[in-house]
């Protein structure tokens, strides 16, 4: 080992087992004082599993924990923190009836007999706050701000512990664009004060941004670190995935088909606020096409989906699934028509964390007389298809079709959703956000899968945040503003694109309609 | 340490070895309590509690009745549990189910079978409204069970006071603060032995509910874990937002899990007093029976099961409990079988612990 290397934190040969998975294999990861050090892999390559072993929250099977050159014990968070680590999870750890400041103190609270004493410690998160830039408001409450702002409190409750080590763990996944620039912003000033970064992500893009070096795993194995300024986007991937992937998504191009989804006038009332989050949107999904609703997170897209797919009433409007209306149709007679929902929640909408996978993969369907008998499930035609679509979509588990749904990865648990949805032979898929925090490796198999779907004929309906997901996806593009349809193009520069969802150009009505 | 990993992920051996390993740990307080209260007495009073139900084939008797109703409350709390509801009115139901039982026997002079029909459907009844209180407004069904729980002891109370034909001083005897004895009013209500009489030494207690009740649970069991209908429930249970975006019926199901749940309780309550070895007694309190279904339900981590053998282990303790009378006053025995069934209820906090003994102070979730 060269004496020169100033490492704040070594993690040496970290070797993590679970049931049915070996999580962390001889896991060797340095992080320079002073760096950012990306921590890529895809999902189920034990980055999470990594993280949590420094946090304290697992303990390793074998190897050690260095600080400063010398070796360290870390057995709960509090170690960690003692350690001067601190994390940002990537779902994060607030409690939402406490305002900022209290989420901020919560655990190192000033008390003078026994009474908290907030002056001082309102005063050193306003220091922090400005010399950072993270603008947050200490005394709202953390369910009234948005999850922009959520996340910097996140980052003010490392920094307020005087933490040197900052783990990251994906925390652009839940980050508009601009957000996420701006959380690079802050990530560079980190470095300028020597502070230390683990940036845990699976988008090259921003590796090739901010970090200095960058370590892979791929499956629980080491597979290198590299510095960045050495090596290509195609490079990481390839480490990462274990083949050469494909950016540009080819798509033949093909004549539409009939009208499969028709929504008129559809306006819904928002849960937030008085005014309605859809106002009056009339646009057409025609069979063999992937239509692409694009917008900033909060323009009335949940609402949207919500509408169409039945969870919440219409206020007024209408819509029509292969010619018929089901614009007061139960969930149930909407998926009997043809309608399949990929949500943006996959675990609040789409699984009951506590069923087995195989329970899981037949939650749209458990009722049909294939998987039931006069009320009777039958066990083995679930169990075999459960096996069928494991295979066929490739969803890993550790233990196969009784595998609880909750201990199973995020892409994985994505796959399950999807392959439950399409083997539905449904004639619209909605899909919403369906590559939200997922890696390269299953971005592209599903974007493939959907993209299979609009090839067969089937009728898409694609909600994304991601530019790039919109841009290459999709045959037609709608741009949601404040819940109007603002623009609809057939393509249309991605600056342009921009402008649209700050609402800051848009088509007039009879242009839009088209 | 293989081996002690395969242990932990098996599911049966920890849940059964946690509910053995919490009702030692209240067996043990409950014999540090005698000591406290009676220290003279507390080998006896221990040995009583430890020993009573298999000393004589009488007692065993006692066991297996008054397991019959235990086990039917503890069933109607943990279905309700397993479709996300807490049914805390099981005694209510179980006061209805009796009432109905009773009035159908008595005023009625129905058999038997159509005296647990009607405590079925009594109990049924009663169930139906916190159910419907939650599905259609929202209302927590804890507080409207509770409401429901006095409104159903008053009423049969209120009832029984103005039916006169029901107490005990319309058919021969003198007190009228109690239902009739169901051998002078109508034998052909009070549930058969089936023989059992004979096999258990002539024991008062026996008869064919213990069995009853058994069958009910294995049909709870499989309506549970086979049926769509159980499937639906559960998945109500644990995630309303995902069984919503299958297009399950949310509300439907709640009102019909509570409606089953009430009947269960109400079923218990039919089965205790049809014996004809008990009678109801006008009191200004809520009968312990329901209550007492959720330990029976929480030691069976709300398995049906599980639960017929949480009913029998709290019966044992209640039958040992009551033959520590002369030594210890009924208050204090009544205070030792809380602190054993109290700490029996603590399974699932012990699950955790052993699961985390077994592999060496790991979390159990696994992630990534």
């Amino acid at each position: 080992m060269k004496v020169a290397e100033d490492y704040v934190i070594e993690m040496l040969h970290i070797t993590k087992e679970f049931p049915g998975i070996k999580a962390n294999d001889d896991i060797t990861l340095q992080l320079k004082r002073g760096e950012i050090h990306a921590l890529l892999g895809e999902n189920g390559a034990g980055k999470s599993t990594l993280m949590s072993v420094l946090f304290g929250l697992y303990q390793a099977d074998q190897g050690i924990i260095k600080k400063d050159g010398k070796e360290v014990k870390i057995k709960d968070p509090n170690d960690a923190n003692r350690l001067g680590i601190g994390m940002v999870h990537q779902h994060f750890k607030l409690v939402e009836c406490f305002t900022v400041l209290d989420n901020i103190i919560l655990g190192v609270e000033d008390t003078k007999h026994g009474f908290l004493q907030k002056e001082a410690a309102s005063k050193k998160v306003m220091q922090l706050s400005e010399k950072y830039g993270l603008k947050v408001e200490p005394d709202s409450f953390v369910s009234d701000i948005s999850v922009g702002m959520q996340q910097r409190v996140e980052i003010l409750k490392m920094l307020y512990r005087d933490n040197e080590i900052l783990i990251f763990d994906e925390p652009t996944a839940v980050l508009t664009p601009q957000e996420i620039t701006e959380l690079m912003e802050i990530m560079r000033g980190f470095k300028k004060e020597g502070k230390s970064i683990l940036f845990i992500t699976h988008k090259l893009s921003e590796i090739m941004a901010v970090a200095d070096r960058c370590s892979v795993l791929r499956k629980g194995k080491y597979m290198g670190t590299v510095n960045i300024a050495d090596t290509t986007r195609e490079e990481l991937s390839r480490m990462m995935v274990g083949r050469e992937v494909e950016f540009d998504i080819k798509k033949k191009s093909q004549e539409v088909g009939d009208v499969i989804l028709s929504v008129k006038d559809m306006v819904v009332a928002s849960k937030a606020h008085n005014n309605n989050a859809v106002k009056g949107v009339s646009f057409e999904v025609h069979a063999g096409e992937i239509v692409c609703i694009a917008g900033i997170e909060g323009n009335g897209q949940t609402e949207l989906v919500q509408g169409i797919t039945g969870l919440e009433p219409l206020k007024s409007g209408s819509i029509e699934l292969c010619g018929k209306d089901i614009t007061n149709a139960s969930i149930r007679e909407r998926s009997k028509a043809g309608m399949s929902h990929i949500p943006e929640d996959r675990h609040k909408h789409g699984l009951v964390l506590d069923y087995t996978l195989e329970q899981n993969l037949v939650l749209q369907r458990y009722w049909e007389p294939r998987f039931q008998n006069h009320g009777v499930i039958k066990s083995m035609e679930v169990r075999n298809y459960a096996e069928m679509l494991i295979e066929k979509y490739d969803v890993r588990s550790g233990q196969g079709p009784v595998t609880t749904a909750r201990s199973m990865s995020g892409g994985n648990q994505q796959k399950a959703i999807i392959a439950r949805e399409i083997d539905k032979d449904p004639q619209l898929l909605v899909a919403v956000q369906p590559t939200r925090g997922l890696d390269v490796g299953a971005i592209e198999y599903i974007h493939s899968q959907l993209i299979a779907e609009r090839d067969k004929g089937r009728a898409v309906l694609l909600i994304s945040l991601e530019l790039d997901e919109v841009r290459s996806l999709s045959d037609r593009i709608l741009v949601i503003y404040e819940g109007e349809i603002v623009g609809d193009f057939d393509s249309v520069a991605m600056e342009e694109l921009g402008l649209y969802m700050a609402g800051a150009k848009r088509k007039d009505k009879k242009e839009a309609a088209s | 340490m293989k081996d002690r990993k395969a242990l932990a992920e098996n599911q049966m051996f920890v849940a059964i070895l946690a509910s053995v390993a919490s009702i030692a740990i209240g067996l043990i307080f409950g014999s540090i309590l005698l000591l406290i209260l009676n220290p003279s007495k507390a080998g006896l009073g221990i040995s009583a509690i430890l020993t009573t139900g298999f000393s004589s084939l009488d007692q065993f008797g006692k066991v297996l009745y008054q397991s019959a109703p235990l086990m039917l409350c503890g069933l109607s709390v943990g279905f309700a549990f397993k479709t996300g509801m807490f049914n805390i009115g099981a005694t209510g139901q179980y006061t209805i189910g009796a009432f109905c039982a009773l009035v159908g026997a008595i005023a009625f002079q129905l058999p038997w079978w159509m005296c647990l029909l009607l405590s079925f459907v009594g109990g049924a009844v009663w169930g139906v409204f916190p159910g419907l209180f939650k599905a259609l407004f929202n209302v927590n069904e804890v507080i409207t069970s509770i409401m429901f729980n006095w409104i159903g002891m008053y009423l049969v109370n209120l009832l029984l006071a103005n039916m006169p034909i029901m107490l005990a001083s319309a058919w021969g005897a003198s007190n009228s603060d109690r239902t009739a004895n169901l051998a002078q009013a109508n034998p052909g209500a009070m549930i058969p032995k089936g023989g059992l009489d004979r096999l258990f030494g002539d024991s008062s207690w026996i008869n064919i509910s213990v069995f009853i009740a058994i069958i009910v649970a294995v049909i709870c069991w499989f309506i549970l874990e086979k049926t769509t209908f159980g499937y639906e429930l559960k998945a109500c249970g644990y995630n309303k937002d995902s069984a919503r975006y299958a297009g399950i019926n949310a509300n439907r199901n709640i009102i019909s899990s509570m409606i089953i749940a009430g009947a269960l309780s109400g079923l218990g309550g039919g089965l205790y007093y049809l014996a004809g070895t008990i009678q109801y007694v006008l009191e200004k309190k809520t009968l312990a029976m329901g209550f007492n279904g959720i330990p029976v339900a929480l030691l069976a981590n709300s398995n049906p099961i599980g639960t017929i053998f949480s009913s029998l282990f709290i019966s044992y303790i209640q039958v040992g409990g009551s033959a520590m009378q002369p030594n210890f006053s009924s208050e204090s025995t009544d205070i030792i079988i809380a602190v054993i069934i109290y700490l029996a209820a603590f399974a699932l906090l012990i699950r955790g612990f052993i699961t985390k003994l077994l592999k060496g102070g790991q979390k159990e979730e696994v992630k990534e």
